[in-house]
């Protein structure tokens, strides 16, 4: 295999972890906050490149500039999913605190299907794939059999700085703070003067948030969305949460390359077909889980979120 | 008419149920086909056009005073799924008023009543569904088809991508029976004119990135693409190849063959092809005798793209009753000997299987946003070209 490959792989493994860590980082979020599994998120994904193209087309019409045109579809998606993902959290997973945790997982696991089943039902010919503008050009750098996107680097720098930001609020601003607090003993917090369920809905906004934002990241890598492609990314974006150590920021984002590695490994050096792919990535997933149980970044770091 | 040669048909209707006995002269026998396939459901519309088709077979030899026999078609709703299939299949097979039929759209249904006709003896002309298993799965003489198979599509592809100068393919297909059968199918065609395939990939039906698949397939240098599934995937396949700067060409089989593919893909579906058995009405040999007499029946619906397959197929077994009379086994034995038979869909030769060898299977490629037959594009007149030509 010459470097012109491998460097292509690197890359395409790089922009899948990407999206894969920022599903990972809200199911992280929530656990860490609420001890929930909040199984709707994939869908939630689906709803932000949804809400994103909609978006678009909305105000395609008005203005040119591929610029303007990119950061209406950003805002779109990321605001529409903050409400979505508050009044989820407002709604149906507080209500539901001091009953058994196997209610809100299946209470979360259906609201994805309405979900999903809203958007294949009432988007326009939902049922099919949608095009997804390139927003970001298609510009390209091609040396040998290795073509860097020009797309392809914005999306990636786009992400870390999402990640950047997403440890810089965690770790030095009050609402952080509150949220670690929350995370760290509710009573306690409770006791101290935080809201709780304000911090709690704003945790349910920011998660959603980073949703809406891999969402939109599909729809401007692939150019192309449809209303299922949340079911396997929330799967995925769970496991590479449960790998890294669930209620960990970091495992998650770690657990989101890893898993991205080991499908691409799973594609290409295994004597298998390609079709196996998911299967070795979650199998490895599975050997992990019963080496580290508590995932590779897991409670003994004890400071959650 | 009389009363006396009506209710002399009535004692021949009547003499059918319990066996002939007496012929009365002034009278012709009756003669049940069946038809089956999907009346309700997704699939009805193609049910319902292949019905329709069929019942003008029947209509247009009843107006002719030389026939021996009247013919009557019963119709039945096969839903698309299989369970009802063989329900309506027994159902038909077992009433010894009828004949032969007309039989099936879905190839899940289609493959799961072979059985029960071959039971109940009980000879049967598929007008519309196209998995291979459905005649060549056995060797069972009652089964026959008038339409062509993806064996028939992939021979008809192979031959004509070596015309157009590909040597070199790279293969994606979903692992469906679907799928899998168009790898094989096309395999086999590539290694028997001599081209190569530089790598086969199997994926799964929802599978979201191929980046990896393709990286590889980029480091082959194919000439073509050849995707064997459907739609969603198909477009996902050509967006990324395009990411990735593959520049084959790419080559579907019918499961792209939709809107959808082009409007997921916008300007990037241009110069895509794929092919399908069958062909536009206006294109086949009886195709305008065909849509006039349809129209003239104003039936509510069209006959879609298998309508003319059930007209050929029931008009067939009509032909072959008046030749052999109505006798399930004599049928069968006649059927086994056609041969460069003229229908309004070309030519019908069964081989030992039942299937017919000469199907018509029609080359499209995408060309302004469309799917164009490729006799009538830009594409075959040398004024667009195909990639890396």
């Amino acid at each position: 295999m010459n470097i012109g490959l491998l460097g292509q792989y690197v890359i395409n493994g790089m922009m899948l972890g990407m999206m894969y860590a920022l599903v990972a980082v809200g199911f992280s979020l929530f656990f860490g906050v609420l001890d929930v599994i909040q199984f709707s998120h994939g869908d939630v994904v689906t709803g932000g490149a949804f809400a994103g193209l909609a978006v678009y087309l909305a105000v395609s019409r008005m203005i040119e500039s591929p610029l303007l045109l990119l950061a209406a579809a950003l805002i779109g998606a990321a605001a529409s999913m903050a409400v979505l993902g508050a009044l989820i959290g407002r709604g149906l997973v507080l209500p539901l605190r001091s009953a058994p945790a196997l209610n809100t997982l299946l209470l979360t696991l259906m609201v994805g299907t309405v979900l999903r089943e809203g958007i294949r039902l009432f988007f326009p010919n939902g049922s099919q794939p949608q095009r997804f503008p390139a927003l970001l050009g298609a510009r390209a750098l091609g040396i040998g059999s290795f073509t860097l996107r020009l797309d392809n680097v914005l999306l990636l720098g786009m992400g870390t700085l999402l990640i950047a930001g997403m440890h810089l609020l965690i770790a030095r601003t009050r609402l952080g703070l509150a949220i670690r607090a929350v995370a760290q003993d509710e009573e306690t917090a409770r006791t101290s003067g935080i809201p709780f369920n304000r911090v709690v809905l704003l945790t349910f906004a920011i998660g959603s948030v980073l949703a809406a934002f891999a969402g939109v990241m599909h729809g401007l890598y692939y150019n192309e969305i449809n209303f299922g492609m949340g079911l396997l990314l929330g799967a995925i974006g769970f496991s590479a949460a449960v790998i890294g150590g669930l209620g960990n920021l970091y495992g998650a984002i770690l657990g989101g390359f890893l898993f991205a590695g080991l499908q691409t490994v799973g594609a290409v050096a295994l004597p298998l077909p390609s079709a196996y792919r998911d299967v070795f990535a979650f199998g490895v997933v599975i050997l992990l889980m019963t080496w580290r149980p508590t995932g590779l970044i897991g409670e003994r770091a004890s400071e959650r979120v | 008419m009389s009363m006396q040669s009506r209710s002399a048909r009535w004692i021949a209707i009547a003499a059918l149920g319990v066996g002939a006995f007496a012929r009365p002269s002034s009278a012709k026998d009756t003669v049940k086909i069946a038809f089956i396939g999907p009346l309700t459901g997704g699939n009805s519309a193609v049910g319902i056009g292949g019905r329709n088709s069929a019942d003008l077979a029947v209509k247009l030899r009843n107006a002719d005073p030389h026939l021996r026999y009247r013919y009557e078609l019963i119709v039945l709703d096969d839903e698309c799924k299989p369970d009802t299939g063989v329900q309506v299949a027994t159902k038909a097979a077992a009433d010894k008023s009828i004949v032969a039929g007309v039989t099936h759209y879905c190839s899940v249904v289609a493959v799961a009543t072979v059985d029960t006709f071959h039971k109940l003896g009980l000879p049967t002309v598929v007008w519309g569904a196209v998995l291979p298993d459905i005649t060549y799965g056995h060797k069972f003489p009652e089964i026959h088809r008038v339409n062509g198979t993806m064996i028939n599509q992939n021979d008809t592809a192979t031959s004509f991508m070596f015309d157009q100068g590909y040597r070199k393919w790279a293969v994606i297909h979903d692992t469906t029976d679907y799928g899998k059968g168009h790898n094989k199918y096309f395999s086999e065609d590539v290694k028997k004119l001599g081209g190569q395939i530089s790598g086969t990939f199997g994926v799964t039906a929802d599978q979201q990135d191929f980046t990896a698949e393709l990286t590889q397939i980029k480091s082959q240098r194919p000439q073509a693409l050849y995707f064997g599934g459907l739609t969603p995937i198909g477009v996902r396949i050509r967006q990324q190849m395009d990411k990735l700067g593959i520049d084959a060409q790419f080559q579907g089989t019918s499961g792209i063959l939709s809107d959808d593919f082009i409007k997921g893909l916008g300007t990037l579906a241009e110069g895509s092809l794929a092919f399908r058995e069958g062909a536009p009405i206006e294109k086949l040999p009886g195709g305008k005798f065909f849509a006039e007499k349809y129209a003239e029946q104003k039936y509510g619906g069209a006959p879609e793209a298998y309508g003319p397959f059930a007209f050929a197929a029931a008009d067939l077994l009509i032909a072959t009753v008046e030749k052999v009379g109505p006798d399930r086994k004599k049928i069968i034995a006649e059927l086994a000997k056609v041969k460069d038979k003229d229908s309004i869909v070309g030519k019908i030769t069964f081989d030992d299987h039942g299937q017919n060898t000469v199907a018509v299977i029609t080359k499209y490629v995408v060309q302004d946003g469309k799917w164009v037959p490729w006799e009538d594009s830009e594409y075959a007149n040398g004024r667009r070209k195909l990639k890396g030509k």
